[in-house]
């Protein structure tokens, strides 16, 4: 059974839409992530969810309970929840005062607070720091107590808005180990919205797209970066190389599409004449210098037309028959010498493209 | 000028030598004004709070009155409370006009505006994601308007401030409805009035200088706690 289901959710803020008929379930145990770009609608939908606004329509059912019409009921289903929010703010207190919070309102005993308390400072690595007014605290440490004052309750649901954005690596990394340690040793489950496809597909068991309010795709994070279902979640999950094409052929499951007069081959049991985008991630793409002898059913030669150093990886972008973009190790690219106009070898596997109908 | 001089100094002399007439106004306006504002921030606090975090139809224009009547006349309240209280008003029968209670409540009406509207300014200051995170955490209505006044502590202080000050320099209401009736509602504005007019001025002086001093104090609470916080 589902822990959350959310039925046809409309809302709207003046007489913008914001959410446009939202269905979608969630696991209990599961961290799911909803990803879009800024404006899609996912905070709004957290904060539905957390009971902190009220639908224009559609229902949510937690634990196949629908709460919105009693407000005993929703203050007792929004005491099994925290939030925390993009813009992480304290209270003016200590740090203790601001993760004992939830405790005190919940009417705990002195001791048991202090217990608690005690506990979450250690997991989010700010034990020394309970005597610091947490208003003095540097950009992650503050989201690090926010954290601990969101689970200190061990609610059953943890909502995350952006919880790393503006945050250096660092903090990024430890927060990210927070969340996962929290959900592995609580079964807590969590709902994190973040416009880092990267962060969604390192945390979250599942994915959903959500743009201009509404829910595009909802799949485990591999099959949503690798096989996205609609070309606006492909450009969003980072598939810089998108090709209009036509398929000419399809016999046992092989697709021969036509791009830009180069015939490009895949695995599709799509049928010919139908027009289709051709979806290929930059780190599919191989380059060599000499035509290849491997396996791969696509291979064309192509010159270089910029290098882009970018930490351990170089972008290229290449003129092939058509414009694309290839992602290699900085190595590679070195003992190649790749640089501006050198003609090289493109290759790529039949089963390293996708390929999404037109309409 | 001579006799301003010496009269300036008899008044110092009158505070300095804690004379009874000038400890008992002054003890007097104090514990009156004192009351009145304790027991009006006890409403208006929780009261600004709830304005504060609820959305209702006609907020801003109820905020709008409010802050008109920052500056009620003092006379005005003052021949209200007297209508309400006087022997055939619809409160005479509780016989408390030309006390000190109706003095206190007196100035609790005319204290009310402020108090309100600068409690409803200071939590507006607030960030408006506390609201949401108490909400989150599991907070009722009350324990979250509870944790936006704490974060606004010191403007809500400095509010509660302004309001003692408004109440201990009032005169128009305090003599209409006390009576100024000597060692048991005078006070030290009423005082100061009466007086003058009988050309006490030592005593007018004393009691000015005292008057004087507390609005000094007043202003620099309220400056530092601004300036602190």
């Amino acid at each position: 059974m589902f822990l959350i289901e959310v039925e046809d959710l409309y809302q709207r803020y003046g007489s913008k839409e914001v959410l446009k008929g939202l269905t979608l379930s969630i696991e209990k145990g599961e961290v799911f992530a909803l990803i879009g770009p800024t404006g899609a609608g996912k905070s709004t939908l957290l904060r539905l969810l957390d009971q902190l606004e009220n639908p224009v329509s559609g229902k949510i059912h937690f634990a196949g309970k629908d709460v919105s019409n009693s407000p005993k009921l929703r203050l007792e289903r929004r005491r099994k929840m925290a939030m925390v929010f993009q813009k992480p703010v304290v209270f003016n207190a200590s740090v203790y005062d601001n993760i004992a919070y939830p405790l005190k309102i919940r009417g705990y005993k002195r001791k048991s607070i202090f217990k608690k308390v005690s506990k979450m400072l250690e997991m989010v690595a700010l034990k020394g720091y309970q005597k610091r007014n947490a208003r003095t605290l540097s950009g992650g440490e503050t989201q690090r107590v926010a954290l601990a004052r969101a689970m200190v309750t061990e609610p059953e649901v943890l909502l995350l808005d952006e919880p790393t954005a503006n945050l250096d690596p660092l903090s990024v990394n430890l927060i990210e180990e927070i969340i996962l340690r929290f959900n592995y040793e609580q079964g807590t489950t969590i709902v994190m919205a973040t416009h880092n496809m990267s962060q969604g597909q390192r945390l979250a068991n599942r994915i959903s797209v959500l743009m201009e309010g509404e829910l595009i795709q909802v799949d485990r994070s591999s099959k949503i970066f690798n096989t996205p279902g609609d070309i606006k979640v492909a450009k969003f999950v980072g598939v810089e190389n998108i090709l209009k094409g036509m398929i000419i052929s399809s016999e046992d499951g092989v697709v021969r599409i036509n791009v830009n007069e180069q015939i490009i081959e895949g695995i599709s049991h799509r049928q010919a004449a139908e027009e289709v985008y051709v979806c290929i991630r930059p780190e599919e793409i191989t380059l060599s210098l000499l035509r290849p002898s491997i396996s791969a059913r696509n291979s064309f030669p192509g010159e270089i037309s910029l290098v882009a150093f970018s930490g351990p990886l170089v972008k290229i972008k290449l003129r092939c028959p058509f414009p694309l973009v290839a992602l290699i190790t900085k190595k590679s690219a070195e003992e190649m010498e790749l640089e501006a106009g050198k003609r090289v070898y493109v290759s790529f596997k039949a089963t390293a493209i996708h390929i999404i109908g037109l309409k | 000028m001579s006799e301003l001089w010496k009269a300036f100094l008899r008044a110092v002399e009158l505070i300095v030598n804690l004379d009874p007439e000038v400890t008992g106004i002054t003890w007097r306006s104090l514990h009156i004004s004192a009351t009145s504002t304790i027991l009006a921030s006890l409403i208006c606090v929780p009261l600004g709070g709830m304005i504060h975090f609820r959305s209702f139809s006609g907020k801003r224009g109820l905020i709008s009155i409010i802050q008109t009547f920052y500056s009620l006349p003092t006379v005005c309240v003052g021949l209200l409370v007297f209508v309400l209280f006087s022997r055939v008003g619809p409160l005479g029968r509780f016989g408390i006009l030309f006390t000190p209670t109706v003095m206190v409540i007196g100035q609790m009406i005319l204290i009310t505006p402020i108090l309100l509207g600068l409690t409803i300014s200071a939590l507006s200051g607030v960030d408006r994601t506390i609201k949401d995170s108490t909400l989150s955490l599991g907070a009722t209505e009350l324990q979250a308007i509870w944790a936006i006044i704490k974060e606004a502590r010191f403007a809500v202080w400095a509010a509660v401030v302004m309001g003692f000050g408004r109440a201990v320099s009032e005169v128009g209401c305090a003599m209409m409805v006390g009576g100024n009736i000597r060692g048991f509602t005078r006070m030290l504005t009423t005082a100061i009035s009466l007086e003058t007019q009988k050309g006490e001025l030592e005593l007018a002086l004393a009691l000015g200088i005292i008057l004087i001093s507390l609005a000094l104090v007043i202003n620099v609470i309220v400056n530092t706690i601004q300036q602190r916080y």
